[in-house]
């Protein structure tokens, strides 16, 4: 019998029961909760007269539909009134069945993927799960985390469980060191690039090699958030120094002797030497230049000296014709070099890069340099309310300001354009971001996803550039 | 949920890869506090000539005469053809939820996105894998004559074409088992409570940091 891999290890770890057929019960240590998905959840417990399982370990912040400006009158400030309901109503929900919550003025509110990690309510070796697809963010901590559906959150919250097939195994090996400049967000783009949006479908991959090693743990969370954008409902890393000394001290992770035991189990978080991986993808950390997309799926991406490719070099018809449609959305013509790509709007924010080190990394470029006069408007929304204020406190808002940018209040913001925040029809955005979907960012909408030093670096220059030119 | 025992429906293709449910159900309409009443905005952004905002008086806006759904022989469709990775992006079950609403219970694609994959079978909305290849044939079949329609026995696992040729698929057997019998999986897990328990009672010991009160 071989080794297991660090999936198999915390698939067995939360194995409840399982069939004869493959059809398992996951035991869920964490679930956090927004308020876009989880009304339904909690109006289907109530017309079953069910009660959650277990309300310790549960957590929810709404973030979605939150207003990133003129917070002064809270909750009922709200200008959307339908966006006002749903706040309101995960309010009522969590009071009504004791669920601990991060309401809308409270200073640790923000993106779900940012707050769990950031409280230690998201730890080594823990099942997570949200009613959202980049609950892979958490993987980064050597978890088993994964978004689901609103059907599955009321699941979770009546039973604590989930009925799960256990997916194959996939490692992705990023061996080498990435060059300067180079971030987790360009490796993880470069990672999609290359093996599709469908190619970890089914699998959960595992992030593996000496340039995984070598990022921050708010590296390794934008690197596993995106898995999703692969496929994969899961990415993860192993546990070593760095997610420890991440987690110790944050107020929900143990304490004194109890953190030391659970260091010691932490510690056997990773994949055995000898285990087997169904699919391993192997790339070298040298070969990644900072990463634009192009098209209307994140695996239409290219390095930043590349140019917008021609759909006729591609061989497969169905594939071809996504590319067409996706350069007429665009507005782009196959063979235009991607730094001559003009752009209207930046965001800087999402659950993939606006943690304190993308602003720090936005902040670098900017520095003591305007957003060009063809950007109407550029600007960061921090991940959370202590985000934020580790900013300010580093003077970084003072440096966005003086550029040019927007200094927000947290949330989801223009990722999804579910607030306010969206863009025009046919305006053109530098994201830092998850999606380029049609629409994603507003009906008609165009985005480029890079990593926070390219959306800075294309705010202050007005089109796309190397963002190791302005370092 | 619904029971999915057969359908016989009529197919309406959606030729392209990378469907995501942004392009299901758009965000605006993800606001809403109720499980129903998302049909009229499914593939909103495509099929229809004007933005559209949550409470809009249907009847008043411009569909796209372009688009598939618009065109009266697909009126009435129960069956969706899709591309690979269907239902793709983010987790919203209202995705499942626009599709079931507008009348579709079945979508042939030859891969789909985990978690919407997942969703569907919460709905009583079949979602059923086929070869690339065999989606050609029935994209080629349906484009060449209106009217197509196709059969689907999920207790035989069949689909069968209006030519009498008969298509095999594959369907998990927890799955099956609950569309069949249109089955609660919460109220089944339920009857598992005490594994439940005692997988907590052991975890507890392994494990008690996950038990901290302080949450």
């Amino acid at each position: 019998m071989g080794g297991k891999t660090l999936y198999d290890k915390l698939w067995d770890a939360h194995l409840v029961r399982e069939d004869d057929n493959g059809t398992a019960l996951i035991y869920i240590d964490r679930h956090l909760v927004h308020e876009v998905t989880s009304p339904q959840a909690f109006e289907g417990l109530r017309l079953a007269g069910r009660k959650p399982w277990r309300t310790d370990a549960v957590l929810a912040v709404p973030d979605h539909n939150v207003p990133t400006i003129d917070r002064g009158d809270g909750v009922a400030g709200i200008s959307d009134p339908v966006a006002r309901i749903q706040v309101e109503t995960l309010d009522s929900n969590c009071r009504d069945f004791g669920i601990t919550e991060f309401h809308m003025d409270d200073p640790r509110q923000g993106i779900v993927h940012v707050i769990g990690p950031e409280q230690g309510a998201t730890l080594p070796g823990m099942t997570v799960v949200c009613g959202d697809s980049h609950t892979s963010t958490h993987g980064a901590f050597g978890a088993m985390a994964f978004g689901i559906g609103t059907s599955e959150v009321e699941h979770v919250l009546a039973t604590q469980c989930l009925i799960q097939k256990k997916s194959k195994n996939m490692q992705v090996r990023v061996e080498g060191e990435p060059g300067p400049g180079v971030t987790a967000k360009d490796v993880v783009l470069a990672i999609i690039g290359e093996i599709g949006t469908a190619g970890g479908t089914g699998y959960a991959i595992e992030f593996a090699g000496s340039a995984i090693e070598s990022l921050s743990i708010e590296g390794r969370m934008t690197l596993c958030n995106m898995a999703i954008e692969a496929g994969a409902r899961c990415g993860m890393v192993a546990v070593d120094d760095k997610t420890i000394d991440y987690v110790r001290g944050r107020p929900f992770a143990p304490r004194g002797e109890m953190l030391e035991r659970a260091i010691e189990s932490w510690r056997q978080l990773h994949s055995d030497p000898d285990a087997q991986f169904d699919r391993v993808v192997p790339l070298r950390a040298e070969d990644i230049r900072p990463q634009v997309t192009w098209g209307t799926s994140p695996e239409m991406v290219v390095p930043v000296d590349g140019v917008v490719p021609d759909p006729a070099t591609e061989s497969d018809e169905v594939k071809r014709s996504g590319m067409r449609k996706a350069l007429d959305y665009m507005g782009l013509e196959a063979g235009t070099p991607i730094t001559d790509i003009r752009i209207d709007r930046v965001f800087i924010g999402s659950c993939t890069n606006s943690r304190i080190e993308d602003l720090r990394a936005a902040a670098a470029v900017a520095k003591g340099r305007k957003v060009a006069d063809n950007v109407r408007q550029a600007m960061v929304v921090p991940g959370s309310g202590l985000v934020k204020q580790q900013a300010e406190a580093e003077g970084l808002d003072r440096v966005f300001i003086e550029a040019g940018f927007e200094w927000r209040e947290p949330g989801c913001s223009m990722c999804l354009a579910m607030n306010a925040d969206r863009l025009e029809p046919g305006e053109r955005c530098a994201s830092t971001s998850n999606r380029n979907f049609e629409g994603r960012q507003g009906a008609g909408g165009r985005t480029h996803l890079v990593s926070p030093a390219m959306a800075a670096a294309a705010a202050v220059s007005g089109h796309f550039v190397d963002a190791r030119e302005l370092l | 949920m619904e029971k999915f025992t057969t359908l016989d429906g009529l197919v309406m293709p959606l030729d392209r890869p990378n469907v995501d449910t942004d392009a299901i159900i758009p965000k605006q309409y993800l606001k809403s506090v109720k499980r129903s009443g998302f049909g009229p905005n499914l593939f909103d952004d495509w099929r229809y000539l004007d933005p559209g905002e949550p409470g809009q008086d249907h009847s008043q806006r411009r569909p796209n005469p372009d688009f598939v759904m618009n065109q009266p022989r697909y009126q009435g469709a129960s069956i969706l053809l899709g591309r690979e990775n269907f239902g793709c992006g983010s987790s919203r079950e209202h995705a499942v939820w626009a599709l079931e609403d507008a009348g579709f219970r079945v979508v042939i694609a030859p891969s789909f996105a985990d978690i919407f994959f997942n969703n569907c079978f919460k709905n009583g909305v079949l979602p059923i894998v086929l070869d690339a290849d065999v989606l050609d044939r029935l994209f080629a079949a349906v484009e060449a004559r209106e009217g197509y329609r196709l059969t689907v026995d999920l207790e035989a696992q069949t689909i069968t074409t209006p030519d009498g040729e008969t298509i095999g698929f594959e369907v998990d057997e927890f799955r099956k088992y609950c569309l069949l019998n249109g089955l609660d999986d919460i109220g089944l897990t339920l009857q598992h409570a005490d594994d439940i328990r005692a997988y907590e009672q052991r975890r507890r010991q392994e494990a008690p940091w996950l038990f901290s009160e302080d949450v």
